[in-house]
């Protein structure tokens, strides 16, 4: 451990370089899911913990697409349009009936959602990992010291317009005032003629659509495995329970800082961590929310 | 049928199944104890999910704690090399327990684990308690997912190649049988215990907790410390049964400590099944998923998983009251209900 502290700060400081490059790459996909999740949870409630699951299932979406030679952008927005649907199918038949329920049933039901969705995958797909190999340029920096894949620069070029994409939506369209309208009181926007159940589903496809995005991107950059995906679930908590509901700006620097931290982790304690990161900050954020809390006499609810 | 007659009935049922059960059954005595240990696992669940209004999803971690708690202590109590020894060999190393030995170990195991998961969860919760409805249960989730993790990089008990227990010194059908007499043993003090502590002072305040935490704090109960002894009871119980599970298991390794997609969800899903809050809804719950379970697990093939998932679905979104919830509604008399109809009408005339 100290001679990897070592390695990074003194024998090979250009090291850093690559090491940020890479969280901020993944943060970008870890942001993006976690927007997904701060949306649902702010408008209608709901803690997804099928979140990681829905992110492993645009990854194999686009594993399969990939498969029929279909090309990048296509993929994104066939997986986009299929995974809105999908979510918008799961709404009615399931997050409908849980809506007005105690928070604990969203969350058991979700993970049954997710126990499905893993098990499906892993029937159709089976356990092994993998990966979607675009065949694009790997380009290097400082002697060969810093390699930057150029389908990392994609995959960050397309959150970035998915993620604006997204905030445009919700400041001007309509529907995105009336998802806004509903996330500050239901009760109001009801009586004002909005069709509050339209946009829960709404909300809520979205919210599936951002997950098989960001999938896309994960399958692109990284790998995917039918049981990989908890850590995203995890990491999506960690990073709305430290940027809070509807923080957009917020849920960007948790992102970015949450793929920081793991890329360090991963390079100074050694990858045996890698799923324990994400937990430990998990926790690690829970406790600080507490502290800061306690000091109001509050609690974290 | 007098009330205490009423009362008595289940037990005798219970009581029948559980010393009938492996004399009728006896190629099923380990099955049977295993529904022992689910029925401790979701009595135990229910005591802070149903009653306090804590839901955990990280009960488990005391699970596997006391698991590895007890390997350590049977293996370091008679193995002069030691546990870094024994586990680095990678179960190349057998040594012959006597009876005496063994017994010893594995008594002094099961406390241990036990201890260890009262003091764990102590720590725990120092900086859990904080953490209310949704959070909690993340959290506690986030605890077993960790500890899970934590373990397989110790390489004292053996990493990610896990540890073999030390090998049973009778016959093979005195093992289940005396493994099957602690599950029973250890799930009928926990029922007990529990039946006792749901009819004191302690299960109103806990329940006080559940219906409004803030409240029951505003009218002097030191909701902190009921808290946190609700949680270490529950703890206490599963580091005991880890314990007995580690020992029937025979070989423990990360998937067996830390089973967080099977026992740690089963537990939750068993406890809604048979109707979260009450004494006997954990308990019908268990015998009933455990008995459909091991009887159609092996025709499903691979779908058994698929099928738990719909199960908690269908379970959670359209059957939320569980089993003794739907009894009591549609038959309140029984459970000694007095629904006040007259109060009702003029509601609905008014």
């Amino acid at each position: 451990m100290l001679s990897n502290l070592e390695l990074l700060f003194y024998w090979a400081p250009i090291i850093n370089v690559q090491i940020i490059l890479e969280g901020i790459f993944v943060g970008a996909v870890f942001a993006l899911s976690a927007y997904g999740l701060a949306l649902v949870w702010g408008v209608m409630n709901i803690k997804n913990l099928a979140q990681g699951d829905f992110v492993i299932m645009g990854g194999y979406m686009a594993f399969s697409l990939h498969a029929m030679h279909v090309p990048l952008p296509l993929i994104m927005i066939a997986v986009m349009v299929g995974m809105f649907m999908f979510g918008w199918v799961i709404y009615i038949i399931m997050i409908r009936r849980i809506i007005d329920q105690d928070m604990f049933v969203s969350l058991l039901a979700t993970f049954g959602l997710s126990l499905l969705v893993q098990q499906v995958m892993n029937i159709i797909y089976g356990p092994e990992v993998q990966t979607v190999d675009m065949e694009l340029p790997i380009y290097d920096a400082f002697d060969n010291m810093v390699t930057i894949p150029s389908s990392k620069i994609l995959s960050l070029f397309f959150a970035a317009v998915i993620a604006a994409g997204v905030i445009i939506f919700m400041k001007k369209s309509r529907l995105g005032q009336a998802i806004r309208a509903t996330s500050q009181d239901p009760r109001a926007a009801r009586v004002l003629g909005i069709n509050t159940d339209r946009v829960y589903a709404f909300t809520f496809a979205i919210n599936a659509a951002l997950c098989g995005a960001a999938g896309v991107l994960v399958s692109i950059i990284w790998v995917i495995q039918p049981f990989y995906g908890i850590t995203y679930s995890v990491r999506s908590f960690a990073i709305v329970t430290a940027a809070g509901l509807g923080n957009l700006p917020g849920v960007i620097t948790a992102g970015f800082g949450i793929g920081l931290f793991e890329k360090y982790v991963g390079v100074i304690v050694g990858t045996a961590y890698e799923v324990a990161a994400p937990v430990s900050i998990l926790l690690i954020v829970l406790i600080i929310r507490q502290i800061s809390m306690k000091r109001n006499r509050q609690v974290v609810k | 049928m007098s009330s205490t007659q009423k009362k008595i009935i289940p037990y005798i049922l219970l009581g029948a199944l559980g010393i009938f059960g492996p004399i009728l059954f006896p190629n099923y005595t380990l099955q049977i104890a295993y529904l022992w240990m689910m029925v401790l696992m979701a009595s135990t669940w229910d005591l802070l999910g149903g009653q306090m209004g804590y839901n955990s999803l990280g009960n488990i971690t005391f699970f596997g704690v006391g698991m590895y708690v007890s390997a350590i202590v049977q293996v370091s109590f008679f193995y002069e090399g030691g546990v870094g020894e024994y586990t680095s060999a990678m179960g190349s190393i057998k040594p012959v327990y006597t009876e005496y030995e063994y017994y010893m170990g594995l008594f002094w195991g099961i406390l241990a684990a036990g201890f260890i998961s009262l003091l764990l969860c102590l720590v725990f919760s120092t900086f859990m308690f904080g953490l209310r409805g949704p959070y909690f249960a993340i959290g506690s989730l986030g605890l077993a997912i960790a500890a899970a993790e934590l373990t397989i990089t110790v390489d004292y008990v053996g990493g990610a190649s896990g540890i073999s227990m030390p090998l049973f010194p009778g016959d093979i059908e005195f093992r289940s049988t005396f493994f099957y007499m602690i599950c029973f043993g250890l799930t009928i003090l926990a029922h007990i215990l529990l039946r006792w502590i749901y009819s004191t002072q302690f299960g109103l305040a806990i329940n006080a907790i559940r219906d409004d935490e803030d409240k029951a704090e505003a009218m002097g109960i030191p909701t902190l410390k009921y808290k946190c002894i609700g949680w270490c009871i529950a703890a206490v119980f599963m580091g005991c049964i880890g314990a007995v599970a580690g020992n029937m298991a025979g070989f423990i390794d990360k998937e067996v400590a830390y089973p967080i997609p099977t026992f740690g969800i089963f537990m939750v899903a068993m406890a809604l099944l048979g109707g979260k809050g009450t004494l006997w809804g954990p308990v019908i719950g268990a015998i009933l998923f455990h008995v459909v379970k091991e009887t159609t697990w092996t025709y499903l093939l691979n779908l058994q998983w698929v099928a738990l998932g719909l199960i908690l679905i269908i379970n959670i979104v359209y059957f939320q009251e569980g089993i003794m919830g739907w009894l009591q509604r549609k038959y309140p008399e029984f459970f000694g209900i007095v629904v006040d109809t007259s109060t009702r009408d003029t509601k609905e005339e008014a």
